[in-house]
């Protein structure tokens, strides 16, 4: 029987979701409900030069790489599984579609922060 | 009534609908279900510094969309399915780990787990400290 | 006398030689408080219906025979009890999963070719002669891998399995968690060949840490945790193979 390349995608997979664990409740609370509604940090939290100072600064463009990278990750295998377990099973189309899509994902992520510059 | 006598004909059950057959199997579908709220913050993510990098009218249009109601309630759906994603993380990583000890007795599965939700916590409170830090 | 109580035990039922699909039948059972429900079965063959078929034989949940879905929970006939099923009917099926062959008995022989080839036995890691004496462990030796040894093979953990359910080619937790027991065991040496069959597609890598199978082992063997910190094992096989110099496993 032939060894399985699933470990790759098993370590991205649990990577993503011990960041998502620790990191996307507050992450999802700071950026998608704080900022725009201005509580508890004002209105001006995410303003533009602010950002950018964030992810021209290495730390600042790790940071927001790594999660983007690795959630996407950690959610295309996770779907690519669930597929499965609803019928669906794996084959060159679902792994292009779940694999693909965070390899996009990530493509897009990287290009956009470079293009930021330092 | 003549039987016939060794006739195998293993009869095999479907199965559709398989996860709906019990309370267990729908939470397992639940939790593997967060991984769409992953995928779309990850995705949310990806469009805001694209947005980003295309200059401060594309990202102040950005920030536009984030006030709006359906970007609001999509991050409150979204608040939640994280929250269940860490819950179900950290009751299942116990499973994942090699039997350890302290001091010569067993670690617990629910001593991870709640090692777990306190680095959660601990991550949760930096964030905030670190937000305010920023912000001025 | 006390008049005695009756339940109603359905059995979905099936002959290969007069029905083309199982079919439900139901049964009016005399029990007492103490009565299990494989004792309501052997009550139905003896009094009521020879036909019936199921396996049985320990009766005290340690040969692992009598696996059966009883209101569709993977239990131990012999320990599963009427009077916590009341007010019934209770309705009892062959192990899910699994195709049947007649009434309540599965074919088990994949499960049993699966189980040897995993190896399940110490494989010394040096040669050792019987004047070299016994092996000596410690008690943290023993923990590792005692409550794995106590699978008792009867296939609960399949029927809780929904991936095992989905392919069956998927080895499984309990053969899994008896690969596991040895592995662990300082005894053994034979780790590097049954990764050949962990580090496969229907090794651990079919699991999807669904957990079901450790909450309805009988034994509290917990294979979920014997599958899943083999993946990590397996990661490190995966990825160190190319540094070990005989080349770990193929």
């Amino acid at each position: 029987m032939k060894r399985s390349n699933a470990p790759i995608f098993w370590l991205l997979f649990g990577g993503g979701g011990m960041l998502a664990a620790l990191f996307g409740t507050v992450l999802v609370f700071i950026t998608g409900l704080a900022a725009p509604l201005a509580w508890p940090f004002g209105p001006d939290l995410l303003s533009y030069p602010r950002v950018l100072a964030f992810a021209q600064n290495w730390i600042g463009k790790g940071f927001l790489f790594v999660i983007i990278m690795l959630f996407a990750w950690h959610a295309a295998h996770r779907i690519k599984v669930t597929l499965h377990d609803v019928g669906i099973h794996p084959g060159p189309v679902s792994k292009l579609v779940c694999y693909g899509g965070a390899m996009a994902i990530t493509v897009v992520a990287a290009a956009s922060l470079l293009s930021i510059g330092f | 009534m003549s039987v016939k006598v060794g006739v195998r004909r293993p009869y095999i059950r479907p199965m559709q609908g398989w996860w709906r057959r019990d309370p267990f199997f729908i939470r397992y579908m639940l939790r593997e279900a967060t991984a769409f709220a992953v995928l779309a913050y990850s995705i949310v993510l990806a469009v805001g510094v694209a947005r980003l990098a295309q200059g401060e009218a594309a990202w102040n249009a950005w920030l536009a969309a984030l006030k709006t109601p359906g970007s609001i309630l999509l991050h409150l759906v979204l608040l939640v399915s994280f929250a269940v994603h860490a819950r179900s993380w950290f009751e299942i990583m116990p499973k994942t780990m090699p039997m350890m000890f302290v001091g010569g007795h067993r670690v617990e599965g629910s001593a991870i787990t709640r090692t777990g939700w306190t680095a959660t916590v601990v991550v949760t409170l930096a964030m905030f400290a670190l937000t305010w830090w920023w912000k001025k | 006398m006390p008049e005695s109580k009756r339940i109603e035990i359905q059995v979905l039922r099936y002959r290969p030689e007069q029905e083309d699909e199982p079919v439900w039948q139901s049964y009016y059972v005399p029990f007492t408080d103490d009565m299990s429900v494989l004792q309501g079965l052997q009550h139905i063959k003896d009094d009521i219906d020879g036909t019936l078929s199921f396996r049985w034989s320990c009766r005290m949940a340690i040969c692992g025979s009598c696996g059966m879905m009883v209101n569709g929970t993977p239990k131990l006939s012999c320990q599963t009890f009427l009077r916590d099923l009341l007010p019934g009917p209770v309705r009892v099926e062959a192990l899910a999963h699994f195709p049947i062959e007649r009434d309540l008995v599965v074919s088990v022989e994949p499960f049993v070719k699966k189980l040897e080839s995993v190896k399940p036995y110490i494989i010394p890691k040096k040669p050792r002669t019987l004047d070299q004496g016994e092996y000596l462990q410690t008690p943290e030796e023993l923990e590792l891998f005692e409550q794995y040894s106590s699978c008792i093979n009867c296939m609960l953990c399949y029927a809780a399995c929904p991936q095992f359910g989905l392919n069956p080619d998927f080895t499984g937790p309990g053969v899994l968690a008896l690969a596991h027991r040895y592995n662990a065991d300082s005894r053994d040496g034979g780790r590097d060949e049954r990764m050949e069959i962990l580090s496969t597609e229907e090794g651990v890598w079919s699991c999807t840490a669904v957990g079901y199978c450790s909450v309805v082992c009988p034994k509290h063997v917990d294979p979920a945790n014997a599958v899943n910190q083999n993946k990590v094992n397996s990661a490190k096989d995966y990825f160190l193979r190319f540094l070990s110099p005989k080349g770990a496993s193929k």
